[in-house]
């Protein structure tokens, strides 16, 4: 489903932040990406979305080079990816609702379909009952949740989480695995960037350990 | 195909939402663009009045021709044949002077003045009606007519027309040349609505590229901003300008008395209204385009 062969990241300055990483997700799987801050988990990530392009190597998605797609195959390649944010990305200008709504719109979805599927998607993350409410109301373990429904809304085939438990404490983060979790098991393929050590130990899960830009 | 209708609806009510979030804003915008649109609209509309004017008052024109005083009755009628003959006539009058004087008694009310005079001192004419032509060709005839033998002085009666129809196409370029520039002002104020529009919802269009939406997703509600401002801002072009029309035509109703004439200002035609509606709509599309194109690329995800 991700496959990365001996791809480098380079930054325009010379930092290097990816160098010679190979490696396999298969379709379904769950797989955390661990690693100090700055050893290249987000760039890897914004490899998989195109949000930056590898100086070498290749990026395959859904067996699509990310490298060599065009411009115009790009928005058509983020709407099989479920991106959880690390700093969220919500629109503080719309509600709850609205915001998780915003996936299904630019994809087309007929109007009374989409507030099924947005109210669903609000029910999985336990909001349904703040759909009105402003996203600055939120807390951060809120935040996080309701960028989570934003993610799955669309029922995307891979997501892709970026420090999703990053500053809230051990029950919000147990909750928030519990929900990835319940994706894994019908048949979603996660990364799930993470360097939170208690929500590695209990879970025989596979990880990728990122230490300055190499895969160990 | 609903759906997709649906989905361009729902746009446009949000870019009408977005344009009145302050009421104000918008409206003064709409009323720039307005204000803009009506000057060439206005200038246009009083020269197509002024050009239906001169139509009505020229209709076709006419050659007098004055004989000298002492003309005989053959001369005359040579000079009937003569012009009836003549390949660019179409048709002659003869007017004797007896009948002139008696017209002039009637249509001006001098009759008085008139019954005093001793002797009429009118000569006797010829109208003659030229085949259609231009100003050039009805002046050369009139010099020709004018060398005719017992003939004293011959008087081209549209020449005045003809002159305020120059001038009316002078008026017409000054309006097209007034109509361009603001044409181009109108793009730089959308232009500018948009881009300030786009900085502000910077993190909107981020956030819509990182989850798949396309480029046309993105633009088409700034496009739709900028043709709906555009087609408000001609539907105030036109209120305004039909609104001085109104004003006008009551002090000209006043004026008219005077002069003992019907002489209204027409309003615009429903084919001149619906050109500069369309028009503005252009305009506002093109500014928004313009903007778009230039400053939408500038945003990319990090």
């Amino acid at each position: 489903m991700i496959a990365f062969n001996q791809v480098h990241k380079r930054y325009p300055g010379g930092y290097e932040a990816l160098k010679n990483v190979s490696f396999d997700i298969a379709e379904g799987e769950m797989v955390f990406l661990t690693g100090h801050s700055g050893a290249g988990k987000s760039t890897l990530l914004k490899l998989i979305a195109a949000i930056e392009r590898p100086n070498s190597g290749s990026v395959l998605v859904n067996n699509q080079n990310i490298g060599a797609l065009k411009g115009g195959a790009l928005p058509y390649l983020r709407r099989n990816l479920g991106i959880i944010f690390q700093d969220h990305k919500l629109l503080f200008d719309r509600n709850v609702f609205d915001n998780v709504l915003l996936p299904l719109q630019i994809c087309g979805f007929d109007h009374r379909e989409s507030g099924k599927r947005v109210r669903a998607a609000l029910d999985k993350v336990g909001l349904l009952k703040r759909e009105k409410s402003n996203p600055i109301a939120l807390s951060g373990g809120e935040q996080q949740r309701l960028c989570i429904a934003r993610a799955i809304v669309n029922r995307p085939a891979i997501l892709l989480a970026d420090e999703p438990t990053g500053n809230l404490d051990a029950a919000y983060a147990q909750e928030i695995m519990a929900i990835f979790s319940s994706f894994h098991q019908v048949g979603a393929t996660l990364l799930i960037s993470t360097h939170d050590e208690s929500v590695l130990q209990d879970s025989g899960v596979r990880r990728l350990t990122l230490k300055e830009g190499v895969l160990q | 195909m609903t759906r997709a209708l649906a989905q361009h609806f729902g746009v446009l009510r949000a870019v009408l939402r977005r344009m009145f979030a302050s009421k104000l804003a918008g409206f003064l915008n709409i009323l720039v663009i307005g204000i803009a649109l009506s000057l060439p609209a206005g200038m246009y509309l009083l020269l197509q009045n002024a050009q239906g004017l001169v139509a009505q008052l020229s209709g076709t024109p006419q050659i007098s021709l004055f004989l000298e005083m002492d003309a005989k009755a053959d001369d005359i009628d040579r000079l009937q044949k003569q012009l009836a003959q003549h390949p660019a006539v179409a048709g002659v009058d003869f007017v004797a002077r007896a009948q002139a004087l008696e017209q002039l008694k009637q249509s001006t009310g001098l009759s008085d003045l008139i019954s005093g005079l001793e002797q009429n001192p009118l000569p006797d004419a010829f109208v003659v009606h030229p085949k259609p032509g231009d100003a050039q060709s009805l002046d050369a005839l009139r010099g020709e007519l004018a060398k005719l033998p017992r003939v004293s002085e011959a008087q081209l009666d549209s020449a005045w027309a003809y002159k305020l129809e120059a001038l009316l196409k002078f008026g017409r370029m000054g309006v097209l040349i007034l109509a361009s520039l603001l044409s181009l002002a109108l793009i730089a104020v959308t232009f500018n609505t948009i881009r300030l529009q786009i900085l502000t919802q910077h993190d909107e269009i981020e956030v819509t590229k990182l989850i798949g939406a396309t480029d046309g997703f993105i633009r088409r509600p700034f496009l739709y901003f900028g043709a709906t401002q555009g087609l408000l801002g001609g539907i105030m072009a036109w209120l305004i300008v039909n609104a001085s029309l109104l004003l006008l035509n009551h002090q000209l109703g006043a004026l008219a008395q005077l002069y003992a004439s019907q002489f209204t200002l027409h309003p615009l035609s429903i084919g001149d209204s619906l050109s500069l509606l369309l028009f503005s709509i252009y305009l506002g599309w093109i500014g928004a385009w313009l903007s778009v194109a230039r400053h939408l690329s500038q945003i990319e995800p990090r």
